[in-house]
């Protein structure tokens, strides 16, 4: 076997892509190291730069838990139609195939007064009580699903035109509380944009701040550089690797606070959900929107650093 | 290599360092700038590095003027000079190896050359030995060779040298300037700041003596044999120019 000396084979010269590709991760790595050696400071500028991450985020999934909620309320929208005492059971019959053909109108369900009142029993707990009852004192009741298209003014119309009917006696909506409770939930959401926004300012200043006290405490060592010959964006390069460092940190930090927190939740939650007879499990975050957290991160510190860096660098002239 | 033609400078406040200077330095010569603190040796040399530049006149380096360097281009124009400082100016948080191998990084040569490179400057100087140590645990002769391997890591074509020798004894001093002239006598042209004149008379080099901003006397070890001679022969007293 043949064994390589320097003598026998020229020495390899390393290509320009090469030398740039190892010459960032030499800076890369140095701009790591220089966090690693002052884990007190930068652990608590990480601690910052995560918890306001996670404020957002966790707003975020909160909404969107919110959302699955009340999309599993659907029925809160159906529309309960009592009809009059004197009305048969074929007669409840013929207007709930009628209503079923409108166009608007999802499905039609008759419960018959008898059906409701072994219901009531059941649930109401005076099963004994009513057993006393000579005669059925509940009328027959259609439950109407109108169709998930309907506009709101469509929803209206449906209503008064089932309120209109000659066998109706009452016709009782549900829909209002769900139709605030959506209302509510865009303030939150457009809301909770703003704060991030705010946040996020406040991620780029922290950043900033770090980064122009560095600056300060290697005043020496820019000059120097300068002095031999550097550029700009060579001595500006290990402190934007310290801005996405401190960047990508602090988003896989803000990513532990948010799933630590819905660790915390799960256990109430389901136990609330049981109540509700219901098995809604929390939603967390998605991998695409942990990927936005940490890409968000990263596009802040990168501004931080960036503005910081190039504002502060640009003083310090050799003397 | 280097032309003044006629160079003023006058710093903000008034101090004129500078008045109408013109001086001329041939590729391959070694030069010394004498004078007392306040002549304007540094500021002579601040203005080849371009950290200052003149308020009028022209500042001619190695064929280029420049006044048209801009702002952008002097970081490429500074690789092109190798730089020495009185205090050495050497980064203390890393090693020996590091301080000389930072010119090469910043103009992007590759580790494996770098370091062949950086292993021959530090040879030159004779710190091939202490590659690993930091510039510290040096003794401040070691130090200010560290400076110099620094500065010719790059193999420019010139050298400037503010006070190398300030902080060191004589038998020091006489050995960086020793290093100075073996660089010299490859052919890289070497203008040294200085007002150790001891030293200077020992090298024999020409000098360009600065008094108050202007240019006092340019003469060669043998210019002054001559004026001593000269003296001797008409009887008259030295005049006092040291």
């Amino acid at each position: 076997m043949r064994r390589p000396t320097e003598t026998m084979t020229p020495l390899k010269k390393s290509g320009p892509l090469t030398n740039w590709i190892l010459r960032h991760a030499s800076t890369a790595l140095g701009s790591l190291g220089r966090l690693v050696r002052q884990p007190f400071a930068s652990l608590m500028t990480l601690l910052v730069i995560a918890v306001t991450l996670a404020l957002p985020a966790s707003l975020h999934l909160v909404i969107k838990n919110a959302e699955a909620i009340s999309g599993s309320w659907e029925n809160a929208l159906d529309f309960s139609i009592y009809l009059k005492m004197d009305t048969s059971l074929q007669q409840a019959e013929k207007i709930a195939a009628l209503i079923e053909q409108r166009a608007d109108v999802l499905s039609v369900a008759v419960v018959s007064a008898d059906d409701a009142l072994r219901d009531f029993k059941r649930e109401s707990g005076f099963g004994d009580a009513l057993d006393h009852l000579a005669t059925n004192p509940l009328p027959h009741a259609l439950t109407v699903r109108p169709s998930p298209a309907n506009t709101a003014s469509a929803m209206q119309t449906l209503q008064e035109e089932l309120a209109n009917l000659a066998e109706t006696d009452l016709v009782q909506v549900d829909t209002e509380w769900v139709q605030r409770f959506h209302a509510f939930l865009e303030i939150a959401e457009r809301a909770g944009l703003m704060a991030a926004v705010l946040l996020g300012m406040a991620i780029i200043v922290i950043i900033g701040n770090t980064i122009r006290l560095d600056i300060q405490n290697r005043r020496e060592e820019i000059e120097v550089t300068k002095l031999i010959g550097a550029s700009n964006s060579f001595i500006r390069r290990p402190f934007l690797y310290s801005g996405l460092w401190y960047g990508l940190g602090g988003g896989l930090m803000a990513l532990a606070l948010v799933s630590y927190g819905l660790h915390l939740i799960a256990a109430p939650v389901s136990r609330l959900a049981g109540l509700y007879g219901n098995s809604f499990a929390l939603l967390a975050l998605e991998p695409t929107e942990s990927l936005v957290v940490l890409g968000v991160g990263v596009f802040l510190g990168l501004t931080g650093s960036w503005t910081a860096a190039t504002r502060h660098m640009r003083r310090i002239e050799p003397r | 290599m280097i032309r003044f033609e006629d160079v003023s400078k006058r710093y903000p406040g008034g101090h004129e360092a500078l008045q109408h200077l013109s001086i001329d330095v041939e590729r391959g010569e070694m030069v010394f700038v004498t004078g007392h603190s306040g002549a304007g040796k540094s500021t002579l040399l601040k203005l080849i590095a371009l950290i200052e530049r003149p308020t009028s006149g022209q500042v001619i380096v190695d064929g280029r003027n420049t006044r048209k360097v801009s702002r952008r281009k002097i970081p490429a124009y500074r690789r092109e000079i190798g730089m020495v400082f009185q205090d050495h100016r050497l980064l203390h948080d890393r090693p020996v190896f590091d301080n000389v191998a930072l010119p090469l990084i910043i103009a992007g040569v590759g580790p494996r050359e770098a370091g062949r490179r950086v292993r021959a400057a530090l040879d030159q100087v004779g710190l091939l030995t202490k590659e690993k140590q930091r510039p510290a645990t040096l003794s401040t002769g070691e130090q200010q060779r560290v400076g110099i391997a620094r500065a010719i890591v790059t193999r420019p074509k010139l050298l400037i040298a503010d006070e190398p020798t300030g902080n060191l004894d004589p038998d020091l001093s006489f050995e960086v300037m020793r290093i100075f002239r073996r660089f010299n006598e490859v052919g890289v042209t070497v203008l040294i700041a200085s007002h150790d004149v001891a030293l200077i008379d020992r090298m024999g080099c020409r000098r360009i003596a600065l008094e108050k901003g202007h240019l006092q006397a340019e003469r060669e070890d043998t210019a002054v044999d001559d004026y001593f001679a000269e003296l001797e022969a008409t009887g008259e007293e030295p005049e006092s120019w040291l």
